[in-house]
């Protein structure tokens, strides 16, 4: 009896801090929005924070599309042979990329590169009082450090995928056609008659958008909300990978089905 | 970091991002040839579509002139009843021929047009009365066996 | 205008159901260093967040020049902390930013000067504490006593009213301490503040301090100037000042007896 009740207290507990943690991370979520004026108004300060995010992970990304977009080439090619329609490959490749893997996989490595970055030294600004110090000057940390990592994250995401899924694009053409031989014309063509603007390319920066929104919120509040200690900033890192990677599949679920719906 | 070197830093970022994104617009997705601003929309009666959907390609000679918008079922008629958009670029005449055929053998189904000869064009709302119907697989195969057991008999 | 630049009433402060703060009143004059002394966990830091705005206390006030801190909204906070500059306890320097950076950032924030005149200001307020050549380096390059001048001299930048100093000795060098103490004392001199410092360096405290604190229990267990709290008989105080290990702060937590906690 003792164990049934102490194990749906466990769950409630977790479910109630969850809660909670969901609820405190909208109010920061909020907060940023509200205090956003100086991210736009004195600009070099969000400027700053696309470097550390969007520029430093531009080698990252590339490298991973590039590779991605050769898969994809190899192993459509081997199963639309058998079909005897390779040169669908060119469609396989860029709606694969275009709809899901570009802002889905720039997502995850976004997570795991500046993801991590943004919380490990929100973490580490928070245990040396840097944001307490702030405060005590006068000055809203939360509109001077958080808001512009927020608006970087948020305008470095489209940006990445679209890079991503673009390079994955040509990878995927340089083993379809160099490579492995695809006629060059029907791999372009048979891809610009089956990739629509507005439903497949616009739907995918959509999702970045999203994506960059929940990413960068993620990391931020993890930072935040760390407990002032070198394990609690280490632990609160890990959850940002594992939060935003889930929140993003998740999100990818819901977006696709509401894209495909509508 | 210097500011200059971190201010061009980041525009060369955005001007890839900007630089890909144009790329897939124009390169992947063909925006400049594909892309229906203005249209017109026309219904069409058929007995059976097949497997067409919405948003399945229009097309004139084999040219992209527009997309379907919507099918529905007309209860008191028991007819599907296709919306279509054509894009203003093309007039056809009143009597045009609307087709459902299949790309390749197992491919998607879209709606082919045939100008007629009427010297007034179609206009917003209008119905193209004369339509044929999805070829249905199934039902050519049971013909092609019915015929051959006929012809042995 | 009255003498106290810094007014505690009856002021009450606790982390949940427990009160770490039990009607506490103190008085800072203007133009003094007043030292706030007592143990370690004693809530001696509390209370300068406190007078900062960045806590609410449970009842009681804290006010400066007339002005109810609590009372006021956000905007009036902001506007309190422009006359006071704070040195953390390890200083608290904007790790991304060079030293120059630091100390230029509230100028920057708060004010529209040219970039020439930040640029004076910020190596005269570096060379108040010796480290006008300095100024390239980043706070990973300097020493524990070197980040801390940096910080004393960012708190300084916008000429404060008030100085507040949270534990300015704590993990120094004997040298370094000498220094920061002699800075402390000139430059309260130099900018007509008033100053508060929150230590328990019974030595150095007692060498400049106008005015201590003793802080023990939630309440002031003693105060005066340093000759008085030398000559006082309270054995709290004679216990602090001398460091002896046992007196009216046990040496052991409070505990269940030695025997029970060993199952004898």
């Amino acid at each position: 009896m003792k164990i049934l009740i102490n194990f749906f207290e466990k769950v409630g507990y977790s479910i109630t801090s969850r809660i909670n943690r969901l609820g405190m991370a909208t109010r920061l979520f909020f907060l940023i929005i509200i205090s956003s004026g100086e991210s736009f108004r004195r600009f070099h300060l969000t400027m700053k924070e696309i470097y550390f995010t969007g520029v430093m992970s531009l080698v990252i990304i590339i490298v991973s599309a590039f590779f991605v977009g050769m898969v994809l080439g190899l192993q459509g090619y081997y199963t639309l042979q058998k079909y005897g329609s390779s040169e669908a490959i060119g469609v396989l490749v860029a709606l694969a990329l275009v709809r899901e893997l570009g802002p889905v996989v720039t997502a995850l490595l976004f997570a795991g590169r500046a993801g991590t970055a943004i919380t490990a030294e929100i973490g580490l600004m928070k245990a040396t009082e840097q944001l307490s110090a702030m405060e005590m000057m006068a000055v809203n940390p939360v509109g001077r450090i958080i808001a512009p990592r927020f608006w970087a994250g948020v305008i470095a995401m489209p940006i990445l995928a679209s890079i991503f899924s673009m390079v994955g694009i040509l990878g995927g053409y340089v083993v379809a056609v160099i490579v492995i031989g695809v006629d060059e014309g029907a791999f372009w063509s048979q891809m610009q008659a089956n990739v629509d603007f507005r439903y497949d390319i616009v739907n995918g920066v959509i999702k970045s958008l999203v994506f960059g929104v929940a990413c960068t919120i993620i990391a931020l509040f993890e930072g935040f909300d760390a407990p002032p200690t070198a394990e609690g900033v280490s632990r609160a890192t890990t959850r940002t990978v594992v939060t935003s990677s889930l929140v993003i599949l998740g999100l990818d679920f819901i977006l696709t089905s509401f894209m495909l719906g509508g | 970091m210097d500011k200059i070197k971190l201010d061009a830093w980041v525009g060369i970022f955005v001007a890839i991002g900007v630089i890909s994104l144009l790329g897939l617009a124009m390169k992947v997705g063909n925006l400049t040839s594909n892309d229906i601003r203005e249209t017109y929309s026309v219904i069409a009666h058929f007995e059976n579509i097949g497997g067409l959907k919405p948003r399945a390609p229009i097309k004139a000679a084999g040219v992209v002139v527009g997309r379907v918008k919507s099918i529905v079922f007309d209860t008191k008629a028991y007819h599907a009843v296709v919306k279509i958009d054509i894009d203003k670029r093309y007039a056809f005449p009143k009597d045009t021929f609307a087709n459902i055929y299949t790309a390749g053998l197992l491919g998607e189904q879209y709606v082919g047009l045939e100008a007629g000869g009427d010297m007034n064009n179609l206009a917003e709302g209008d119905r193209i009365t004369q339509t044929q119907d999805a070829v249905v697989l199934e039902k050519l195969i049971s013909q092609f066996l019915y015929s051959k057991a006929s012809e042995e008999e | 205008m009255s003498d106290n630049l810094i007014n505690i009433e009856n002021l009450t402060f606790g982390y949940g159901k427990e009160l770490l703060h039990k009607g506490i009143n103190m008085e800072f004059q203007r133009g003094k260093v007043s030292a706030i002394m007592g143990g370690s966990g004693s809530g001696k830091t509390t209370i300068l967040k406190l007078i900062g705005g960045q806590i609410q206390p449970k009842s009681g006030s804290v006010s400066i020049d007339g002005q109810v801190v609590h009372n006021q909204n956000l905007s009036g906070i902001y506007k309190l902390r422009r006359k006071m500059g704070m040195l953390f306890q390890h200083g608290a320097l904007f790790t991304d930013l060079s030293v120059y950076e630091n100390v230029a950032f509230p100028m920057r924030e708060h004010t529209d000067l040219p970039e020439n005149i930040i640029k004076d200001l910020v190596l005269m307020k570096l060379n108040a504490v010796g480290l006008r050549g300095a100024y390239k380096l980043m706070p990973t390059e300097l020493s524990g006593g070197m980040a801390r001048r940096v910080a004393l001299a960012r708190a300084i930048a916008l000429d404060p009213d008030i100085i507040m100093y949270d534990e300015p000795f704590a993990g120094l060098d004997p040298i370094s301490m000498a220094v920061i103490c002699d800075l402390i004392r000139t430059l309260n001199d130099a900018l007509g503040a008033t100053s508060i410092i929150v230590t328990h360096d019974v030595a150095e405290t007692f060498s400049f301090a106008d005015y201590i604190y003793f802080v023990a229990d939630g309440i002031v267990a003693a105060e005066g100037s340093p000759k008085q709290l030398m000559a006082s008989k309270l054995p709290f105080v004679k216990q602090f000042i001398h460091s002896e290990k046992d007196g009216p702060v046990p040496f052991h937590v409070s505990a269940p007896s030695y025997n029970s906690d060993l199952a004898l």
